[in-house]
């Protein structure tokens, strides 16, 4: 139930959008999140973008791996 | 990040030597789903425990809200909406699957906004069975800010910050693993009042890496005694969660006391409608429907131990009906029927000690 699945947004019709999830297309609601643009990657659960998944973060978070590992 | 699985397993292993034994609870079945898929109990060392907590919506609901919605489908000609699990979800045997095979008008919606549009289609009632945590809870709430006059929620939403609150005083788990999508909406700050119990947490994302991760990061702040509130999902979770989020949920529903299996009453964690809302709460709106309801015990249950799975006291092999008279297919708890349960995990992937 809690699983939220990552979604790239392709096109905005506030409060939608159409997103790529897992290769579909799927209309999701957006407007509980700030700015959403094309491109941007979206974490979606039951129909509703709950929050934004930075490219950044991603690579922090391979940071992080690296040195917990180092130590 | 090829070997990286073996590196952190390796670290696992020399940190947690100098333990006896280290209780980790999890709080998320999709935690549960991670840790069975990958196998990741028979990887680490045997004196790190990994338990499974109350982290499935669908098992914790008690069968009180479950025969609430079965007494309503009796007694009134409503289109009644859910998602998928809560629909199988047995009670004396019968679920809201069977109450479709008898005619009633049950239908799985992928999201609230669905329900939404065939209530916008019909002239019939449309009451909405909504469940779930605070990831879930915000799409209910936009849908009551949108809900047409014969759009219902039915609210069997539970708040888990209360349920942890309940679960951390005089508990023997050493560390916790935060539920990551909960948190999305909830962020890092909403743990920062349960540091007191001293019990470290990390909020974890759902790849093994991350969940191994999460471990060795449990590991060396129970060993350090700090830090006591982790953030290893920093890709999806900041640190106020997502405040939008937060703020319709908390106008559309006010928190009250909730019965939870296996867990009781705990306070402030069912999600009701608040009072500008209520036009659109079922429970309000059926109030006369209700009025000769009595819960009832299922007999068939007896013997299940969902309520001590959930509360990570015992393990699905524990169950002496657990593939045998209880299967995914003839479920007997809620534990089993959820892709969400740990039983049901467990009947997936097979035994997971
Ligand atoms: S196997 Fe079935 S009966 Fe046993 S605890 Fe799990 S859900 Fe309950």
């Amino acid at each position: 139930m809690c699983l939220a699945i990552p979604a790239k947004v392709l096109e905005i019709d506030y409060p939608f959008a159409t997103v790529s999830l897992g290769g579909a297309k799927r209309k999701v609601r957006v407007d509980l999140l700030e700015d959403v643009k094309p491109g941007d990657y979206v974490l979606v659960h039951v129909g509703l973008a709950i929050q934004k998944v930075s490219e950044e973060e991603v690579r922090e978070i391979e940071r992080l791996w690296e040195e917990l590992l180092r130590e | 990040m090829g070997g990286v699985v073996e590196r952190i397993v390796e670290k696992i292993r020399e940190e947690s030597k100098e333990f006896e034994e280290v209780k980790i609870m999890h709080l998320c079945g999709t935690h549960e789903d991670t840790i069975s898929k990958y196998n990741i109990r028979s990887l680490i060392p045997e004196n790190v425990k990994l338990l499974a907590g109350p982290g499935c919506p669908v098992c914790i609901i008690p069968d009180e809200d479950l025969q609430k919605v079965f007494h309503l489908l009796e007694k009134e000609d409503v289109i009644l909406t859910t998602f998928g699990d809560m629909a199988r979800v047995p009670f004396e045997g019968k679920s809201l699957f069977h109450y479709r095979a008898k005619g009633k008008d049950v239908r799985i919606v992928y999201s609230v906004f669905d329900a939404l549009e065939i209530a916008k289609n019909s002239d019939k009632n449309v009451v909405f069975f909504a469940i779930g945590f605070e990831t879930t809870m915000p799409s209910t709430a936009v849908a009551a800010k949108e809900a047409p006059e014969n759009f219902f929620i039915f609210s069997a939403h539970r708040f888990f910050i209360p349920a942890m609150e309940a679960l951390m005083p005089n508990s023997e788990i050493d560390g916790y693993i935060n539920p990551g999508h909960v948190s999305t909406i909830v962020g890092v700050v909403a743990y920062e009042g349960l540091t007191k119990y001293k019990t470290p947490m990390v909020i974890s994302g759902f790849e093994p890496e991350d969940v191994l991760l999460s471990i060795l990061m449990l590991l060396k702040a129970i060993k350090n005694g700090s830090p006591l509130l982790m953030n290893e999902y920093v890709r999806a979770v900041r640190y106020e969660g997502n405040v939008k989020a937060k703020e319709v949920m908390n106008e559309v529903f006010d928190a009250e006391d909730g019965s939870w299996r296996g867990l009781g009453i705990i306070p402030n964690s069912k999600a009701s409608l608040s009072r500008v809302y209520e036009n659109c709460d079922a429970e309000k709106f059926f109030e006369d429907v209700f009025e000769d309801f009595v819960p009832k015990e299922d007999k068939r249950k007896r013997n299940c131990l969902c309520g001590e799975i959930l509360k990570g006291k015992a393990f699905p092999t524990d169950c002496k009906l657990f593939m045998k008279a209880c299967t995914p297919r003839d479920p007997i708890g809620s534990c089993m029927v959820s892709f969400e349960g740990t039983c049901n995990i467990w009947a997936k992937y097979g035994k997971s000690l």
